[in-house]
């Protein structure tokens, strides 16, 4: 039986020795070190992109830094028809309207946060945090159309008149009550910055251990005190980087600030003068901008606000890790 | 005997006092005005967003560009196409960089160097978008020479990037060990575990992160300033000043002109539309299958 075959069926009857595995690949290393090399790239490409930021705005702020030093910093002419420039009413303006913002909001955030953890019903908790952390998703530029059209008005006419009855003699709310204000840029602020800092602390106090509550409530506490003695004072440092996180955020933030500010460099001692913050200058001129000066003047603005937004975040980063253990902030959704 | 005077113990504890009963009445009720104090902007801006927005949304206002000032009518149709183009942009560098900054966090990143650019995406995170639109300034547009919807979209990626590759690497991370353990055990290789499993396992998740990144930068005005710029024609071409939903909202609310505010809450009610239905069209998607998620 077994002779010489054709040629040709020997080929088509050709068993392979081994049998064919059920998944085909190239088994080289090759592929696997190319995947690899390309997600080491993408993953250096975050260290690349912060390198990138603060080149560029070292080199572009380098003129302005050599004309005028750390001087810059502390003067207040700003004058781009004489190339005059110093940062400091946009700092003042940065910093008052960020700090009137903290004062509004924390005691509401806090206010809000205990509530949902504490004392409302289980089944309101799901849809209350969601309504709050819905206020986190309207764009930034929606809160200054409101702003403008609402909140200026009300400010202008029923607020700012009360606030000068019943405040004026602290001088700091003196001057015609036109609404566009850095009052009004704090209320917005406020407004901005609550459900970030509800919602860390929210969960910095979900995270309070239920002994302590049981505890203090054995010792005859009522359920204020509580959430006094058990809750928040235990969650202080938590409550603080939520806080600042808040600050970071609100020292950012720029096109609602810009539309009711009034946008005037001037340091002013009463809340209802126009200011102006390092973001909304930004905002206003940079386009705008001619001649080499201005233009690094502005971005030396912005390395500035860069710096003091980084620090303030690493900052409220780190307190919050304390408390959650290493889960991130999650405020900036 | 010894039960009695238990019993007698218990109703000898003294009376919570009405002063701390006030305090906690008081406490409770100051809670409970927070929450209303809060909650009552929001229903402001939604109320006023959706009453002022729809009486002044028309077929114009959808299919038309700006007319001049002071003539009536006209509308944001080349703002809406032309942030839908300067987004399309931002996600094509964005999401991927993203992921793949993700994947490497989850697979290869557990380690230091791993930790530094974790800590360095959540500092990115928080820095202003301003910022970002001076460096988008500074490496597209100075390049360039022009004012660009490219300036605009590479300021929007930078944004997502934090955001796209933090979640994902915890979406990742939440695939069982088991499954790329099978998958090592079949012979398949690395990167094809990586990529039909483990990521293919995690796409809901991860395409969630995207959605939220999406959203956030969407309603981004600041870093479009001085890179998309604006524009009052159509524009699709990649290196000409291009208008965006935001941009033209903003210049439309700080003008003069009753019939710009009237468009720029139109403009603000479509904005805030196109945000929720993407969002939810992707969701959606994602929960059938459409994208093979597990």
């Amino acid at each position: 039986m077994p002779g010489p075959q054709p040629v040709a069926q020997t080929k088509v009857t050709a068993v392979p020795a081994v049998p064919a595995p059920l998944l085909h690949f190239s088994d080289g290393a090759m592929p696997d070190r190319v995947f690899k090399f390309a997600m080491t790239a993408c993953g250096l490409g975050v260290l690349g992109v912060l390198a990138l930021i603060i080149y560029e705005l070292m080199r572009g702020s380098a003129l302005s830094w050599h004309a005028f030093g750390f001087k810059f910093f502390a003067a207040s002419d700003w004058d781009p028809v004489n190339e005059q420039f110093g940062a400091l009413p946009f700092i003042y303006g940065t910093l008052v309207s960020s700090l009137l913002a903290l004062i509004i909001a924390v005691p509401l955030s806090v206010g809000v946060a205990v509530f949902t953890t504490e004392m409302c019903p289980k089944a309101l908790r799901g849809p209350l945090s969601f309504f709050v952390e819905l206020l986190a998703a309207i764009p930034s530029v929606i809160y200054g159309l409101w702003a403008i059209f609402v909140l200026v008005p009300i400010m202008s006419q029923y607020i700012q008149p009360f606030l000068q009855k019943t405040l004026g003699w602290t001088h700091m709310f003196d001057g015609p009550p036109f609404g566009y204000s850095m009052l009004a840029a704090g209320v917005i602020l406020a407004i901005m910055i609550i459900p970030i800092v509800s919602s860390i602390a929210r969960e910095v106090l979900m995270v309070v251990p239920q002994h302590q509550r049981e505890a203090v409530l054995a010792l005859g506490a009522t359920r204020w005190e509580m959430i006094r003695i058990g809750v928040l004072r235990n969650a202080r440092a938590g409550i603080v980087g939520g806080i600042i996180l808040g600050l970071g955020r609100a020292l950012g933030e720029t096109m609602a600030v810009t539309m009711v500010i009034g946008n005037r460099p001037e340091i002013s001692k009463s809340l209802f003068a126009p200011g102006y913050t390092m973001a909304s200058v930004l905002a206003n001129e940079f386009s705008e901008a001619t001649g080499d000066t201005y233009l690094s003047a502005l971005i030396e603005i912005g390395l500035a606000l860069f710096f003091v937004t980084i620090i303030v975040n690493a900052l409220a980063q780190l307190l919050v890790w304390t408390v959650t253990r290493g889960q991130p902030a999650r405020g900036n959704v | 005997m010894s039960n009695a005077s238990a019993s007698a113990a218990l109703h000898s504890v003294p009376p919570i006092s009405l002063r701390r009963r006030v305090t906690d009445h008081v406490m409770t009720g100051v809670a409970i005005l927070t929450v209303v104090v809060v909650l009552a902007p929001l229903v402001a801006i939604f109320t006023y967003l959706v009453y002022r927005g729809a009486s002044s949304i028309n077929w114009a206002f959808l299919t038309q560009t700006p007319k001049p000032v002071g003539e009536e009518g006209g509308g944001m149709a080349n703002a809406i196409v032309g942030s839908v183009f300067i987004l399309g942009i931002a996600s094509m560098i964005g999401v991927p960089f993203g992921v793949g900054a993700g994947i490497y966090l989850a697979e290869f990143g557990r380690n230091r160097f791993g930790s530094a650019i974790r800590f360095t995406a959540d500092v990115l995170n928080g820095v202003p978008s301003i910022v970002i639109g001076i460096v988008a300034y500074a490496i597209v547009v100075l390049y360039q020479k022009h004012f660009s919807a490219l300036a605009g979209g590479v300021a929007l990626a930078i944004m997502m990037v934090p955001t796209i590759s933090r979640t994902t690497e915890e979406m990742l991370l939440l695939v069982p060990q088991a499954l790329r353990e099978a998958a090592y055990g079949l012979g398949v290789p690395r990167w094809r575990t990586t990529l039909s499993i483990t990521l293919r396992t995690a796409t809901s998740g991860v395409i969630t992160g995207i959605m939220l990144a999406f959203a956030r930068v969407a309603g981004e005005t600041a870093p479009l300033l001085f890179t998309a710029f604006g524009n009052q024609y159509w524009n699709l071409r990649t290196d000409q000043p291009t208008a965006a939903l935001p941009l033209q909202i903003f210049v439309y609310a700080i003008s003069p002109y009753d019939e710009w505010h009237r468009q720029a809450w139109a403009g603000a009610l479509v904005l805030i539309i196109l945000i929720v239905t993407a969002v939810a069209a992707v969701r959606y998607a994602v929960r059938r299958g459409t994208f093979g998620a597990a």
